[in-house]
């Protein structure tokens, strides 16, 4: 019913505009990855694998990746802990209020992510807010310096930031659960718990797996928390490839890492996709 | 729903809901309360109540700039991304072609992958071609990052088109053009302004894409970015608190638009993009 | 009598034909869905195209009006071939099953709309626009909005919005099936008026077989994709060409024969049947079967009229006439239509003329 130029018309420009500007910097990206830096801080264009030898070969880069996927489990772990109970009880039992409090669940998701690590800076610092706190309450004496600059905080801020995209695709799944489904679990005799977890959880699955996945790779990929919170201690991979492009003057490198990352990405999104469509029974 | 699930008393559940609330809203409370705290951005209690840092905030110049800055790159990032996620939209939903499925997801990268990855790439494209960082080449990174967004939106909006309505116009006479401009527009006013609307705030917002093409001028999250490398002061919690403001008050236009579109109950449709997609 | 028509011979002495439909062939995917249709379309004729669904009568329609692209064949309207076309050029006019309302223009400029695309004069539009929907009893709503409008009312709209182009066909699809039934009933006897009186061709498609009897000047029974008859109401009613066709118009007792020398015998009941020897289906339809007579001259019976003995198994009231269940040699239950019988119980002799037993295709004996 389209026509070859309408088709044309709709495919044409968001094509070109996506080769320009995505396409063709990931694959300069990747061709950095194979060269290398001078001395005098001089770019050459020889082809090698060196900087992908020294990525296996020096530890620093081995240890820290291994320490931002701790960290990325972490806040999976933890952003699921808070997300899906949170999306359940909005499916299953909010009733009148639930378009409030989906909306209230929304706000932080969409509100600026530099305010709310600002935020847990000025919270968790030595004299932040919960120092203050704990001290007012006599839980403490003296300030407790583990919260601030340190992994743990890292933690913290991106659980804080990245439940709420977690707990969506939840709060999706459990919805396009028709609920005559429970009911009839129900009236077999089942209890809510084991109602839970022989029908609602296995058919929540898609959504679960398409959260747990936002909060790893983007926790992965990020670099300003760990600015902000993390201290030397915290430092994530990201930071490693932020100062190569810096300070630190080697993008060849910071090109092999980031391209790493990607493949990582990309391999992750394929398995879940994989996975999700064998889990998705419709 | 039934009654029955609903009407049961579920209180451990309902404190725990509670106490997720409480986590996700406790640093935003403590933010703007102490904004208008009269000693300083730490500490417990807070006390002293003031307006001083609004006050210092209003006076300071350069935090205006960057905050004109912001406004015109959204404004620019929003003509982007809609100008080509409409038709990268009407692409994925009414035609075939060999390698839908990759365009797909090209489109939809960039929503996903960390910012890092996009804004570097880009970084590298610029310094190729010899262009110079500034808000243009900002822009351009958040038009590049947005477009996803944008064909979201307007697919959901796409799908809820009655697409007898197109036949019709076709049948009546009219040719393609103009029944994408007296019916297809028409129809899809509503996902156009929320999505816009949601583009622009997160234009406002964005830092880790900009992080790396920024030239001289400075977006206000680059701004406030650089001043709190040099410490934080009250002043920031102000001007975080009015971002919040303003994030909140177009957030929930949005989703009243969105949900006012939505004919079905179905609001559970996604916020986030399904890479799956939705067309065969 | 047997029906021995083609189904795709035009059955009676019309016009000059409008439309033609040759070979068509429509597949989604690997899946067919037209499997080589034939069709002559005569120009002010109501045809409907009768089928259930998945038969594919949209997509013939969707292929007219030029929304869909066919594999082979060729559609011809009045000399000229359309189907290399598209849509919005063809002299067709389609009514949608949804109406199709445009909901963000008054049901003046939604009538107004294809006039306006095809650069009608400006002072000629009014005039038109409303003769249109005066035709269609709506012509106090110009001004409305659509989502004010029930669903009679923008069925009428969708109708004044295509007729007043003057297409040289209407397609019409579906159009009463979202209407109840007083509504639809009403509406049926008004589009026929309509059509008489504009004298543009109608193609109707509906599932609802008594819908098509009563509109139609021809009706067109498609089946998964073939033709199976293509006859006037009364005569795809009378001489149904096709076991299939039989039933699914109207009521029928199937009967599966054996014919030898000139009698067909199902079970205990034989009858008089021309036509060649082997395995044979009759279609007799419950209302030509009668209670028999005692007869005057037992010694002489008729050869023109069969009868038969059976149990009444079930009788059900139906307002004019009643059904009746009727076991005839425990394997065979026959159908029996009766005006007024009182109640019926036990064996009876019940009788029907030879000629009601219609000769029919079978899908297993071809």
């Amino acid at each position: 019913m389209y026509s070859r130029a309408y088709k044309a018309a709709v495919t044409i420009p968001p094509l070109l505009w996506v080769t320009i500007f995505l396409l063709i910097p990931y694959a300069i990206l990747f061709c950095y990855s194979f060269w290398s830096v001078s001395s005098m801080q001089v770019i050459l264009h020889t082809w090698t694998l060196q900087n992908y030898v020294q990525l296996i070969r020096n530890p620093i880069y081995l240890q820290v990746l291994f320490r931002s996927m701790r960290i990325a489990a972490s806040v999976t772990l933890c952003a699921l802990l808070l997300g899906y109970p949170l999306a359940y009880y909005l499916s299953f039992h909010a009733a009148k209020r639930k378009d409030l409090l989906y909306q209230l669940v929304i706000i932080p998701l969409w509100a600026s992510y530099l305010v709310r690590g600002y935020a847990w800076k000025t919270i968790l610092g030595s004299d932040g807010v919960l120092n203050g706190l704990l001290q007012y309450l006599h839980i403490t004496g003296r300030p407790v310096e583990f919260l601030l600059y340190s992994p743990f905080a890292v933690i913290i801020t991106l659980t804080h930031i990245y439940t709420p995209f977690t707990l969506l695709p939840i709060y999706a799944s459990l919805e396009h659960i028709p609920r005559h489904l429970v009911e009839a679990s129900h009236d077999l005799g089942a209890s809510p718990w084991s109602t839970f977890r022989r029908v609602i959880l296995p058919l929540s699955l898609p959504g679960l797996l398409a959260g747990a996945t936002f909060a790893f790779v983007l926790t992965l990929g990020d670099f300003l928390a760990p600015l902000l919170v993390g201290g030397p201690s915290g430092i994530m991979i990201s930071n490693i490839v932020v100062s190569l492009f810096g300070a630190a003057y080697n993008w060849p490198l910071g090109a092999a890492i980031s391209f790493c990352m990607m493949l990582l990405v990309i391999t992750l999104l394929f398995a879940t996709e994989r996975l999700e469509k064998r889990l998705t029974i419709s | 729903m039934s009654g029955g699930l609903q009407s049961r008393r579920v209180p451990l559940l309902s404190a725990y809901a509670f106490l997720v609330y409480a986590f996700l809203y406790f640093p935003i409370i403590v933010l703007v309360v102490y904004s208008f705290n009269g000693s300083g951005v730490g500490g417990f209690p807070p006390a002293g109540w003031t307006f001083d840092w609004y006050r210092q905030l209003f006076a300071d110049g350069a935090l205006w700039d960057a905050v004109l800055n912001s406004l015109i790159v959204a404004a620019i990032a929003v003509a982007i991304a809609l100008g080509l996620g409409l038709p990268a939209a009407l692409a994925l939903d009414r035609t075939n072609f060999p390698g839908k499925a990759l365009f797909r997801r090209l489109v939809l990268l960039p929503l996903i992958l960390p910012g890092i990855i996009t804004g570097l790439s880009l970084l590298m494209l610029f310094v190729a071609v010899g262009m110079k960082l500034s808000l243009l080449t900002i822009t351009l990174g958040h038009g590049t990052a947005l477009i996803s967004v944008a064909t979201t939106e307007i697919f959901a909006g796409l799908q809820k088109l009655e697409r007898a309505q197109e036949e019709a116009s076709l049948d009546l006479g009219a040719n393609h053009w103009q029944t994408f401009w007296r019916i297809t527009l028409p129809n899809l006013r509503v996902s156009l302004i929320a999505a816009g609307l949601l583009i622009f705030t997160l234009s406002l917002d964005e830092i880790a894409v900009s992080f790396f093409l920024i030239g001289r001028d400075n977006t206000l999250p680059l701004e406030i970015w650089s001043r709190l490398r040099r410490g934080i002061t009250p002043e920031i919690n102000a001007i975080s608190t009015l971002i919040l403001l303003f994030s909140i008050g177009t957030i929930l236009i949005w989703y009243r638009l969105r949900t006012r579109a939505q004919r079905s109950d179905d609001s559970a449709a996604p916020l986030l993009p399904s890479l799956e997609g939705e067309t065969p | 009598m047997i029906a021995a028509r083609d189904p795709l011979a035009a059955s009676s002495a019309e016009s000059e034909s409008l439309l033609s439909i040759r070979q068509v062939i429509k597949r989604y995917g690997k899946r067919p869905v037209l499997r080589g249709i034939s069709l002559e379309v005569a120009s002010g004729e109501f045809l409907t195209i009768l089928g259930e669904s998945g038969s594919g009568k949209t997509t013939l329609l969707r292929l007219i009006a030029g929304f869909e692209e066919l594999e082979s064949g060729e559609i011809w309207m009045g000399g000229e071939r359309i189907d290399r076309i598209p849509a919005h050029r063809r002299q067709v006019n389609t009514v949608f099953q949804s109406y199709a309302i445009f909901p963000h223009l008054s049901v003046f400029e939604n009538v107004a709309y294809g006039l306006r695309a095809k650069n009608t004069a400006k002072g000629e539009i009014p005039e038109r626009v409303t003769q249109a929907l005066a035709m269609v009893k709506m012509g106090e709503f110009a001004q409305a909005a659509p989502s004010r409008l029930s669903g009679g009312q923008q069925q009428r709209v969708a109708l004044a919005r295509a007729l007043v182009n003057r297409p040289r066909v209407l397609l019409l699809d579906e159009p009463l099936s979202a209407l109840d039934a007083n509504l639809r009933r009403q509406m049926q006897v008004e589009l026929k008026s309509l059509q008489r009186g504009v004298r543009i061709t109608f193609i109707f498609v509906t599932h609802d077989q008594e819908e098509a009897m009563a509109l139609s000047d021809r009706v067109a029974l498609l089946r998964a994709g073939v033709l199976e008859q293509v006859a006037p109401p009364r005569e795809i009613y009378g001489q149904p060409a096709t076991a299939y066709a039989a039933q699914f118009i109207g009521q029928t007792n199937l009967l599966r024969a054996q014919v030898r020398d000139g009698v067909a015998t199902a079970g205990t009941i034989a009858w008089r049947s021309s036509g060649g020897s082997g395995e044979a289906t009759y279609s007799l339809r419950p209302e030509y079967i009668r209670l028999a007579h005692a007869s005057a001259t037992p010694a002489s019976p008729d050869p023109s009229v069969a009868r038969f003995r059976g149990r009444v198994r079930n009788q059900s009231f139906g307002g004019a006439t009643d059904l009746v269940e009727v076991d005839c040699d425990n394997s065979f239950v026959m159908r029996v239509r009766i005006a007024n019988p009182g109640v019926l119980a036990g064996e009876h002799e019940f009788e029907f003329n030879a000629g009601d037993a219609t000769r029919v295709r079978d899908g297993e004996d071809a």
